[in-house]
């Protein structure tokens, strides 16, 4: 069974590419939606298309799938038409399928579950990479602001802490963002902290 | 506050939504109205059918192609409210616009010597011109097969027609992987004003009130919502009446130039709000009053008679086998009925009749209204045709089909 993903972000592809190896399929072929994509999918005649739902080549691969159908090709897009509840799934997790022969839609359910589960773990994974490259964004100005406290007036680590902590306190700010506007400050002051 | 998700594509005709959301309207009907920018119409189509948004502002060709299952999931869609009348343009580039009349205004203000220029000039390229549509079921591919087909240029054989979504048309002329395209403002503004395409024809020349976006909605969502849908359409009337106001396009420009809308430059997005076109890089601009239009002569107003010139056009193109019920199923898309229950107690003129004759009226005229004064402008298709909706077949049976 020959299944291509059409997608732009190398990440995600490979994230679905690696849960479809685990289940067990093996003709999987990578296809970045540039150029002649269309035309490259055409000659490989996949059995499923995959593709990320807000991709703007979405409309170009339904209208290559249209044109096919009227080639007289077996399509069925969308995979099985009637099973509402499994596309807005997928439409929720951001996947779309279409899938190259209308007559093996029972195979092709197994994959397109995959795909809802692969494209969740990305949304997730994407999330938790952002926060932490927040965590350790706001660390970083956080140690900042303490060493420019430590040297500019003398205090220990735990005590620079503690002033930003209590400031952020009575002001209800983040400790990130007292320790930006000190940043801010003493820059402007022409401290060399 | 009821909330309402509608999806869009990031165009200039996304306005009325916008305002209504921007400008307070949906609010103060008690409507919180989240926009949903979306890329591609397949996905604009997939959200509304499979119900993640409730409205979306959709082709009118790809509502009645949904509702006649030609478009993936066949459903329901009913259309009782129209966001826009014309805004396209067909551009090319200099090496394919070469053939035509070097004089822009001339060859702007005649789209059948135009297309008769660049139909003795098909053998002359070195291969079939390739030009971006949006969308199979678009009002753009419909009048461009329109245009093409009057010169006797067959659309399937003679041309190739690739669809791209409007956003990504300036890439792909950069690219060469079309050599022109139509579609809808501000993205043809943008490709000339990057020197990369010239003006050929203009959607307004075309059909002087062609049917545009609409705003569409799930049929059982909206019977089931009457009273949030009557609150919406008249949030939509106010927005639409500040958009057509020129003391607003400034403003409007600007909100539409934002990246979560359009994301182009203000200056841009207002010339063609002005109805200014500039046919080809750094030349002088050409007045075209009715380029794009949200508000006056009852824009908003869903013509039955439109609809069916759509279905019309799909017959013609063999997208459509032709029966009765397939008629009716296009006709039933735009629901002039629930326009009227919605907007019958306010000031908006209501025309008397739910469809006329398109293409019948060469000057501005008053017609038949309920309430208020109601005036059409000049709605003729280039070659003078008439449609008669209650006369479809012999409408179809009358053009050559060329093939």
């Amino acid at each position: 069974m020959r299944i291509v993903i059409v997608d732009d972000s190398g990440l995600r592809a490979s994230v679905l590419e690696e849960g479809l190896r685990e289940a067990g399929y093996d003709d999987i072929h990578l296809v970045p939606p540039r150029g002649a994509f269309v035309a490259q999918i055409e000659r490989m005649a996949p059995d499923v298309v995959l593709m990320d739902l807000g991709s703007p080549s979405r409309d170009m691969l339904e209208e290559m799938l249209l044109v096919s159908r009227a080639l007289a090709k077996p399509i069925a897009m969308f995979v099985d038409r009637s099973d509402e509840a499994m596309i807005g799934a997928a439409i929720d997790a951001g996947v779309s399928a279409y899938v190259v022969d209308g007559l093996r839609k029972d195979r092709v359910k197994p994959i397109l579950d995959l795909a809802v589960r692969r494209f969740n773990a990305f949304a997730r994974m994407a999330a938790e990479l952002n926060e932490a490259r927040t965590a350790l964004a706001d660390r970083k100005t956080i140690d900042k602001a303490k060493a420019i406290l430590m040297t500019n007036r003398g205090m220990s680590e735990p005590d620079a802490y503690a002033l930003l902590r209590s400031t952020a306190m009575n002001q209800g700010l983040r400790i990130v963002e007292v320790a930006e506007a000190l940043i801010t400050a003493s820059s402007l002051l022409g401290d060399q902290a | 506050m009821t909330t309402i998700r509608a999806a869009f594509l990031p165009l200039t005709d996304s306005a009325v939504l916008v305002a209504a959301r921007e400008k307070g309207f949906a609010e103060s009907e008690g409507i919180q109205l989240d926009l949903v920018r979306t890329t591609s119409w397949a996905t604009l189509r997939d959200r509304l059918v499979y119900g993640q948004v409730q409205a979306a502002h959709m082709l009118a060709p790809l509502a009645v192609a949904v509702a006649l299952g030609l478009s993936q999931q066949p459903a329901a869609l009913a259309a009782p409210f129209k966001l826009n009348i014309n805004g396209n343009m067909l551009v090319m580039t200099a090496d394919f616009a070469a053939a035509l009349d070097p004089d822009l205004p001339s060859r702007l203000a005649d789209p059948l010597a135009a297309a008769h220029d660049f139909a003795s000039a098909i053998g002359l390229y070195r291969r079939k011109p390739v030009i971006g549509v949006v969308h199979r079921f678009s009002s753009h591919a419909l009048s461009l097969r329109y245009w093409l087909a009057s010169a006797g240029i067959d659309p399937d054989r003679d041309v190739v027609l690739r669809v791209l979504p409007p956003s990504l048309m300036v890439e792909a002329s950069r690219s060469g992987e079309i050599d022109g395209f139509i579609a809808g403002d501000p993205w043809p503004a943008a490709a000339i004003e990057q020197g990369l395409v010239e003006a050929v024809a203009l959607g307004a020349r075309i059909w002087q009130r062609g049917v545009e976006k609409v705003l569409a909605f799930r049929t059982e969502w909206m019977e089931d919502n009457a009273a949030t849908i009557d609150r919406f359409l008249a949030a939509l009337t106010e927005a639409a009446r500040w958009c057509d106001d020129p003391a607003n396009r400034a403003e409007l420009a600007a909100l539409l130039a934002r990246p979560d809308y359009v994301d182009q430059p203000a200056a841009i997005i207002e010339r063609g709000l002005q109805g200014l076109v500039i046919p080809r890089a750094s030349a002088a601009p050409i007045e075209v009053p009715d380029f794009l239009i949200f508000n006056r002569e009852a824009t908003a107003f869903p013509w039955r008679s439109q609809t069916l010139w759509i279905y019309s056009q799909l017959v013609r193109w063999g997208q459509v086998k032709p029966s009765r019920a397939a008629e009716q199923a296009a006709a039933s898309v735009f629901r002039p009925d629930v326009f009227r229950r919605a907007l019958g107690a306010s000031d908006v003129a209501m025309p008397g009749a739910s469809m006329k004759l398109e293409g019948a009226v060469s000057a501005p005229i008053g017609v038949g209204a309920y309430r208020g004064a109601l005036t059409l402008g000049p709605d003729r298709f280039f070659d003078q045709r008439v449609f008669d909706p209650e006369r479809v077949a012999d409408y179809i049976a009358g053009f050559d089909v060329p093939r």
